[in-house]
């Protein structure tokens, strides 16, 4: 019965796991471009959260109301503004530039609200449990949590690949010249990708703020798992990141129960594994 | 009282990097008309064709459409304006389908005659392969996606880059058989070719460039086929 | 008719006349400076170390690591280990932490290679990751909180506590001057132009039959070694290790990134030049703390989207200068010389 509950703890922070990780995913693929400093803004979100739940006085899940609209801001102007002139095929700009971003939003955010840690109170939901089966709980926020992780992908896969506007970020990321013959301005579809992929860290750091702990300083641990969930998964395929999402969570679920210490190491050793093993991911979308 | 003409390219000098490709050309075309661009590897017809559609950015007089200056726009502003580009080796979104690629030709929203179920009509075969993806198609029939795609956006100007290229002779005749229809619908159609006889069928006027020069223009009753070879090879 | 390739110029031997005399001003810093002037003077040395090792990697071979703090603790700890557990001298734990690094550094690379361009970069800061976790598990060397060095192993180095300043301070110096003259040399060999192709287009070099994946590999094996030498040093002048400060991405990665980037990435001085951009900045701002990482970052930022090259690129576009004779001519020799 233990090894259940751990397993089903693992599934469900792998959720949280696949959406750190789904906004990697579809930056890399629309723009090739990986943002280190995502994690920084799981928690810049899990911040305002804070602010907005402090100032109107809402709940947690209610901010996302307000969290949302305004991250998917924040991404647009980033990306139309500075992003954008990263863009090309030297490698070293938009990494130094992010990895800049990364220092500025960490220090930004402990100049603000110091070192601090803070959490969310989203009420009852907190400690409410379900019962599966005899001897095996899961609580409702995990549930919950879980349950909106795979709508958002199954949204995000929905947008990719049965809309104008996903049919605009894939022909851009084939072939951004021949986009702009469609009529399609690269830096508005560019920012629009960074929007949606910031709506998406949005409602992660919500979660994530509900969840456990967080300061200024977590922002790299969770880009690191996001990214570990997008390759043991497989790049290019949204339902892949979820499934690496989940076996990460799994991963570091066994390695707490075998020892507290050994949690993220666990989780690091399994994405080394796939990367000796099967470096192209579990579940890779082979792209013509 | 002569109408302006939809097209009118002056005095055009493109650069690809710091190389000059096209020197002071002068180019025509009428609404409705169809006039083909035709020379050796290298005399700067996609140049032409590129600086024309916003790809190769020139000085903006230097192209001038339905009276508008566009020679500084961006390339997505030019096909805002009415201007499609069918590029050279067809250059099909290889993630999207038959369908996907039609579709997003038509993103611009452009009013106008053309839309997917008279793509399909015009091109029957590409309906029965709707959903596959458009790289699983044949040559022919790529182009045929390329040319359907350039059409959604409904546009005043067509402009075909080499759409014979690497295709069977039977395949161009067919794809050249459609150019009638397009244009009697009135968009005008820039040929780009190397397949001079299929060209000279369709279009009224003939440009011959030679090192980024054009080396002859008229009508192509007027030309005889010496004066092209001559203009063609540059002897 | 032959062909020579020279590669002074007249601002090189200007350059390296001024470097002479730097360099015998440092070496005789024990006798015109206090001992924070040279704890300070080492401090950069490291800095510069380590900046133009990453520079080598990231700005020659084109392998952007956001990891080499994983080095620079595993020379630390290994430091530690080989004097407190193996009782060799400190100083010969140096080069023998570097060495032992460089094979540790085989599988990482032969593992961290497997990812390309954005995703190599973050494979390397989760290795480094992995390596601060699995410190902070042995508990004979401190576990999470770490653990000092001996001090009778810190005495042993030399009989009196001037002399000991004055031993650590010139292996700080010529460790850097090492590493300096090592990059020179590799940059001057065949290994040099073999670099240089690879950072300018990596297919052509491909073409050219530059083994690129076996070049990119030395490099980093290479890069290793030397980064972990600079960390069993940077932990031996401390006395100190945890965890966290050995394998601190701020200390280790960001701040020498940033050195890279403003000085000037791809070109040897440019580490040089950043470096005391950097110390001058820490120098005067350093009591603003949080706001000053914060301007840094800013700073990167710009000069990244406005200046890519750097202070260093900018001069050297400005002026042609190089202080290091590293741009090769090829000299004809019957009709005197025609610029490559």
């Amino acid at each position: 019965m233990d090894w259940i509950n751990v397993i089903l703890q693992g599934v469900l922070v792998g959720g949280l796991y696949a959406m750190f990780a789904a906004g990697l995913s579809l930056i890399f693929g629309v723009m090739r471009l990986v943002n280190i400093a995502h994690g920084d803004l799981i928690v810049l979100a899990a911040y305002l959260a804070l602010v907005v739940t402090e100032t109107l006085g809402i709940g947690p899940l209610a901010s996302l109301i307000v969290v949302v609209p305004l991250m998917a801001l924040i991404g647009y102007a980033l990306q139309r503004f500075v992003l954008n002139r990263t863009l090309g095929d030297d490698l070293l700009p938009p990494l130094l530039v992010t990895f800049g971003l990364s220092v500025i939003i960490q220090n930004g955010l402990l100049t603000l609200f110091t070192a601090d840690s803070r959490k969310l109170q989203a009420g009852d939901i907190e400690v409410a449990t379900i019962r599966l089966v005899d001897g095996v709980n899961i609580g409702a926020l995990p549930l919950l949590q879980f349950v909106v992780a795979i709508a958002v992908i199954a949204a995000l896969q929905f947008v990719f690949y049965r809309t104008a506007l996903g049919r605009a970020f894939r022909a851009t990321a084939d072939d951004p010249a021949v986009a702009q013959l469609m009529g399609l301005d690269n830096r508005h579809v560019f920012a629009l990708a960074k929007a949606l992929s910031l709506a998406v860290v949005a409602i992660a750091g919500v979660f994530l703020a509900v969840r456990a702990n967080f300061d200024p300083t977590i922002g790299p641990a969770r880009l690191i798992f996001g990214f570990e969930a997008v390759i043991i998964g497989g790049l290019g395929s949204l339902w892949g990141t979820l499934a690496g999402g989940l076996i990460l969570g799994v991963a570091q679920a066994i390695g707490a129960y075998l020892d507290p210490g050994w949690q993220i190491l666990a989780g690091h050793l399994a994405f080394l594994v796939v990367l000796a093993v099967r470096p192209e991911g579990l579940f890779p979308k082979v792209r013509t | 009282m002569p109408e302006a003409p939809l097209l009118a390219v002056r005095a055009l000098d493109a650069f690809y990097g710091d190389i000059q490709a096209l020197f002071g050309v002068a180019m025509e075309v009428a609404a409705g008309e169809a006039v083909a661009v035709i020379g050796a590897n290298g005399a700067g017809k996609s140049a032409l064709l590129k600086s024309i559609a916003g790809l190769i950015r020139v000085r903006p007089d230097a192209v001038v459409f339905d009276g508008a200056p566009i020679g500084g726009l961006p390339a997505h502003a030019v096909a805002a304006r009415g201007i499609a580009l069918v590029p050279e080796g067809r250059a099909l979104f290889a993630s999207l389908s038959v369908e996907e690629n039609l579709l997003i030709g038509g993103q611009l929203g452009r009013p106008g005659p053309w839309s997917l179920p008279r793509i399909f009509e015009m091109f029957p075969v590409l309906a029965e392969r709707r959903q596959m993806p458009s790289t699983a198609l044949s040559g022919g029939q790529q182009q045929m996606v390329a040319i359907g795609r350039a059409l959604m956006s409904n546009p005043k100007l067509l402009l075909c880059d080499e759409i014979s290229l690497g295709l069977a002779p039977i395949v161009v005749r067919d794809i050249y058989a459609r150019l009638p229809a397009i244009l009697e619908v009135g968009v005008a159609v820039v040929l780009v070719e190397q397949d001079i006889v299929q060209a000279l069928k369709v279009a009224q006027r003939v440009y011959c460039l030679q090192e980024g020069r054009v080396a002859l223009a008229g009508a192509a009753s007027d030309l005889t086929r010496e004066q092209i070879a001559a203009a063609y090879f540059g002897v | 008719m032959s062909v020579r390739v020279v590669f002074a110029s007249h601002s090189s031997r200007v350059g390296m006349a001024l470097c002479a005399l730097v360099l015998v001003a440092l070496a005789t810093a024990p006798f015109w400076g206090g001992r924070d002037d040279l704890l300070l003077l080492s401090q950069i040395y490291a800095y510069v170390a380590l900046a133009s090792l990453w520079n080598l990697l990231a700005g020659y071979a084109g392998l952007v690591s956001v990891g080499q703090q994983a080095y620079v603790g595993l020379g630390g700890y290994l430091l530690f280990a080989l004097s407190i557990f193996a009782g060799i001298s400190p100083l010969w734990a140096i080069p023998l932490a570097g060495i032992i690094a460089a094979g540790v550094a085989v599988p990482v690379a032969m593992l961290v290679f497997r990812l390309r361009g954005h995703y190599f970069a973050i494979g390397t800061w989760i290795v480094a990751e992995v390596f601060r976790l699995l410190a902070s598990q042995v508990s004979l060397l401190g576990g999470g909180s770490g653990t000092s060095l001996p001090a009778s192993i810190f005495i042993a180095i030399a009989p009196t506590r001037q002399l000991r300043d004055f031993t650590i301070y010139w292996i700080a110096l010529a460790l850097v001057v090492a590493v300096l003259g090592f990059i020179v040399l590799l940059l001057r060999s065949r290994y040099g132009l073999a670099l240089k192709a690879i950072r300018d287009s990596e297919l052509a070099a491909i073409c050219n039959g530059v083994d690129v994946k076996r070049t990119k590999f030395m490099v980093y094996i290479v890069t290793a070694f030397g980064t972990a030498m600079v960390g069993a040093l940077i932990f031996l002048q401390k006395l100190r290790i945890s965890p966290d400060a050995a394998f601190s991405v701020n200390d280790w990665t960001a701040f020498v990134i940033f050195i890279t980037v403003i000085g000037g990435i791809g070109r040897i001085e440019g580490p040089i030049v950043g470096t005391i951009v950097f110390f001058v900045l820490r120098q005067t701002l350093a009591d603003l703390g949080t706001l000053y990482l914060l301007m840094l970052g800013a700073v990167a930022i710009v000069v990244m989207l406005a200046a890519p090259k750097g202070i260093w690129g900018l001069i050297v576009e400005r002026f042609g200068w190089q202080v290091f004779p590293l741009e090769r001519r090829v000299v004809l020799d019957d009709r005197g010389a025609a610029r490559e």
